[in-house]
């Protein structure tokens, strides 16, 4: 769920180099200021910027001022975090956390929220990206959330459903949902299951065009016995029941309000900009693209809670403004997705306003691996099933691929908080990580495998075979850590003698998902390309489903390129541990399954997994009680958000 | 004079109609998707994104979505965002103010300041005063709107704290209060776009005087024995804004369409802001919007400037 973040800096080339002259102009005064740089060095490096005389004089300024007062270090830096292990949060108690009884309903006052990507709808069902899910998920409420740890915490409902309460049916071809009694719209209208119902057919109805639609196909039926017991009938027998009406896909909605805009009514509803929910807030004013202001929802079930009156969420500007106003100037409580260098990042934090709060991520940065020959176009589509890459098919080539990643490399120097190296390709939730996979950086046995292989260096220094020369295209989308990591990279395969061309295209194009376009990344027209993903569910199938060998699930002409399997790659194992976990309930067989699978992807050297990314976002230091979770919205917990004094 | 009106908006319909088709077209053949980000999430599969897309009507061949948004833009509707569902027409209303505020102050204060440091520094040519406009005017012109703007965000909101980099407009603070904190996040702004473009404007000044201090019929008015300040007003000046009536005619569309990268880096919600989150999102029926209103704009400040001529110059003739 965690947005993707890297591509999310999807500015255009005016905002982008603003950003880079930004941070270079942040270090670069930084480091005048510490005295690490002497004003010759200033000048030079200024001059090298493009600054002008003004801009020049303020940095000199700063030499100066450290130079004169050379002991004044900054304040002894902040220790990083510790990052919330996720055993270390115990039970689903968030919701119910340590709240002292002084607390009254809306005495924090106003709270404010950054995020450099602003809201422009908020009805979670037609959101346009994760800042619509986050937005919305202050005002409205799914029946159950998921905390770090990967835990359902109820929200909407009394209790989680499970085996052992008869929640969930031995068979799992249905699940029981009992809901709270006392809770009622912000218009005072009840809260009932059959709110619940509508909200499926609301989603179900194609002309919806709802976005949240992939999780529940999988329904079959739904029933409403009373008020407050909802029934959800499976086609088969579902493990992933929990993706259904939680988290940020399963938000309920009013039926009393939307009843009359399902289908393609849906656009029109006044309700997308002035939602009515059952949460600790409702919607004061929105205006799309900039900000949402909320104020306590008076009918909330919790008499107490929130403790903030008001919450205020300002959208638009760049990551790097954006940190800057939360550990710098303190001007905002609370920063999302901060995707700023780690340099600029540790050196803001020391001005001590704010801290950098950094949970794990469920997403991994990974190279994929062509498996069909994305030079030959055979019946008007290039790597084209069957059409077998010339030297890619072959699994020696693949391993030394993998061998040339300096994985920790890219990992400390371009992410340094925000990820670590991985060679998994799950690498959450914690149950289903693999701990048989491992991964190193060397050359010398890269090289061994291509020889064997039978790619040998001609005279120009590039692998060859049979007149087949071993050039590759490596294509991402644009922004500056995945071109200094295609670099690296490239680097690494050039000393192997794999000539390496780069590409890269603007986000808004390479993830779009138009047909006619050929350089999307399931088109993959190149023989290798990089970005992230990563499960948006504690049970992970939609995620795995993505080296399902189907045939209408490989990426291709025949279904205008949606299917999920980009690679192209197909193992009947695969397949076959694939199949077994959609309908496994067991939960040891569960895991063995997609570590199998995991296993399988890493091994076979599908994909080349590089970093586990973390999501990073900043807040002030006095403010508590965020239990950010990589499973859901940053906002989930803002009913127990608070300002410790 | 009536004739010529009729006849200069007749022309502009055409031209209109022309920039419209120019742009739809690029827009359209422009590659991008506005779900693009949801690329990276399992739990919205692609084929659910490309029906979304195919509900937009974008795989819809050029020439359909032309004549669909060409027939409703006909009966003044605008259509609705991809992005957030609702009516482009209250998305621009709801920027528009903001845009006016700050944009329109911007380009007031610079031209209040411009015209009378270019007229001068044209009758003091040379002299230590002109020398230092001169020179600021090349800082102000010569600095990008981006490096200014962030300078100004590190003097001002980070090192002394004085102004907010933020700008909101739910400021409900009431009284004296309220209104100074609504001044005081407009600063930043309206300093970095005013110093842009009050040295333009006081470059354009400065040359428009000095072609015209040098003429006969200046020479004439000081030999009739005028006084120097009716010289310069009443004779020098007066030709002399000609040109730069027809420059600040000209970037009055400007202020309705924002500024963009301004906008962008103090948060200005804006219709610039607007336009570029627009752009980013693929969200067409915005774009379109905007970029119509603005062309409207342009044709229509063109017409005013030449009327304007006429006003300021008695030997222009309308036929």
């Amino acid at each position: 769920m965690k947005p993707e973040s890297l591509s999310g800096c999807r500015e255009l080339g005016v905002t982008r180099e603003e950003g880079v002259v930004m941070d270079e102009l942040k270090q670069l005064e930084v480091a005048a200021r510490s005295g690490q740089l002497s004003r010759r060095e200033v000048l030079k490096r200024a001059a090298a910027l493009g600054l002008s005389a003004p801009a020049v004089a303020s940095l000199l300024a700063a030499c100066a001022r450290q130079e004169a007062t050379p002991t004044t270090a900054p304040a002894a830096p902040t220790p990083a975090p510790a990052t919330p292990a996720p055993s270390a949060s115990p039970t689903p108690a968030a919701a119910a956390s340590p709240t002292p009884a002084a607390a009254k309903r809306g005495e924090g006052g106003l709270v404010k929220l950054l995020w450099w990507q602003a809201p422009t709808i908020l009805n979670p069902h037609l959101a346009q990206g994760t800042k619509d899910f986050d937005a919305s998920r202050i005002v409205m409420e799914p029946l159950a959330d998921v905390n770090d740890a990967g835990e359902l915490v109820p929200i909407l409902a009394e209790e989680i459903p499970s085996v052992e309460n008869g929640g969930v049916a031995k068979d799992a071809k249905s699940v029981t949902w009992k809901l709270k009694r006392n809770v009622k719209w912000s218009d005072g209208k009840p809260f009932t299951a059959k709110d619940v119902k509508f909200t499926y057919e609301y989603i179900i109805n194609e002309a919806t065009t709802a976005t949240t639609i992939g999780n529940y196909k999988v329904i079959e039926s739904i029933e409403t016995p009373d008020d407050y017991t909802v029934v959800i009938k499976f086609k088969n027998p579902n493990p992933a029941w929990m993706n259904v009406f939680v988290g940020p896909y399963g938000m309920i909605l009013p039926e009393h309000i939307l009843r009359d805009y399902v289908g393609e009514k849906a656009r029109n509803a006044p309700f997308n900009l002035n939602p009515i929910g059952t949460g600790p807030y409702k919607v004061k004013e929105f205006r799309p693209g900039d900000v949402v202001v909320y104020e306590v929802n008076e009918q909330y079930r919790e008499p107490d809670k929130p403790y903030f009156a008001r919450v205020e969420l300002k959208g638009g500007g760049d990551a790097t403004t954006a940190a800057r106003a939360v550990l710098q100037t303190g001007e905002v409580d609370y920063a999302w997705n901060l995707q700023v260098e780690a340099t600029v990042l540790d050196q803001l934090e020391k001005a001590g306003v704010g801290v950098v709060e950094v949970i794990e991520g469920v997403n991994v940065e990974r190279i994929l691996i062509n498996m069909t020959d994305p030079r030959k176009e055979v019946d008007g589509e290039r790597s084209k099933l069957g059409v077998p890459h010339p030297w890619q098919s072959d699994l020696r080539v693949r391993r030394a691929y993998a061998l040339a990643c300096q994985r920790d490399v890219i990992a400390n120097t371009l992410y340094g908080r925000a990820g670590k190296a991985t060679s998994n390709i799950l690498v959450a939730p914690e149950r289903f990580v693999s701990k048989n996979t491992s991964w190193k950086f060397d050359l010398n046995e890269a090289a061994k495998l291509l020889d064997e292989a039978g790619w040998t260096k001609g005279p120009d220094g590039v692998r060859q075979k049979d007149g087949v020369r071993m050039e590759i295209v490596y294509q991402t989308s644009i922004n500056p850590v995945r071109q200094k990591t295609q670099e690296i990279i490239k680097n690494a395969f050039e000393q192997l003698g794999i000539k390496v061309e780069l590409k890269s295209i603007e986000a808004s194009v390479f993830f779009s998902s138009d047909p006619g376009n050929p350089d999307t990344y399931a088109h993959f027209y190149t023989d290798i390309e990089m970005f992230t993903n990563g499960p948006s569910s504690t049970y992970p199938l939609d995620y795995i489903l993505a080296w399902y060998g189907k045939e209408d699930n490989i990426a291709q002409k025949a279904n205008n390129w949606s299917g999920n399997n980009i690679e192209r790659w197909q193992n009947p194992e695969y397949d076959k541990l694939f199949e077994q976990a959609q309908t496994e309930l067991d939960p040891k067989k569960q895991e063995e399954l997609f570590i199998k699978m995991n296993d399988l992807v890493v091994n076979e050297v599908v994909v080349i997994p590089l970093v586990h990314r973390n999501s990073v976002s900043g807040r002030k230091k006095d403010l508590t009680g965020l239990e950010l979770s990589r499973w859901t919205d940053e906002t989930w917990n803002i009913a127990n958000w608070r300002r410790s004094s | 004079m009536t004739q010529y009106l009729v006849r200069r908006i007749l022309i502009s319909i055409p031209t209109l109609i022309a920039i419209s088709i120019v742009i739809f077209t690029i827009l359209a053949l422009a590659p991008g998707d506005p779900l693009a980000e949801f690329a990276m999430n399992p739990a919205v599969p692609p084929e659910v994104r490309q029906r979304i897309r195919q509900s937009m009507g974008l795989d819809d061949p050029i020439p359909v979505r032309y004549m669909k948004w060409a027939s409703s833009m006909l009966r003044g509707d605008f259509g609705y965002s991809f992005r957030s569902k609702s009516p482009v027409i209250d998305l621009i209303r709801q920027r528009l103010p903001t845009t006016l505020y700050v944009i329109g102050t911007a380009y007031l204060v610079s031209v209040l300041i411009a015209i009378p440091i270019g007229v001068l520094s044209a009758i003091r040519q040379y002299s230590i005063f002109d020398n230092v406009a001169t020179t600021l005017a090349f800082i102000g012109f010569s600095l990008p709107t981006f490096v200014t703007g962030i300078l100004f965000i590190l003097i001002f909101s980070v090192k002394l704290g004085w102004l907010p980099m933020i700008y909101r407009t739910t400021i409900d603070t009431g009284g004296l209060l309220g209104v100074w904190e609504k001044v005081k996040q407009a600063l930043m702004p309206i300093m970095v776009l005013g110093l842009f473009e009050t040295a333009a404007l006081t470059r354009y000044t400065r040359a428009a005087m000095l072609e015209t201090i040098h003429q006969d019929y200046v020479r004439t008015a000081r030999a009739k024995g005028l006084s120097e300040r009716t010289v310069i007003v009443r004779h020098a000046m007066r030709n002399a804004l000609i040109p730069v009536v027809t420059i600040v005619a000209l970037s009055i569309p400007g202020i309705f369409t924002g500024a963009v990268i301004t906008e962008q880096i103090f948060r200005v919600p804006g219709m610039g802001s607007l336009l570029i989150s627009a752009i980013r999102d693929n969200d067409t029926p915005v774009i379109m919007a905007i970029t119509i209103i603005f062309s409207a704009l342009v044709v229509l400040f063109n017409l005013i400037a030449d009327i304007l001529y006429g006003v300021l110059d008695p030997r222009i003739k309308y036929e």
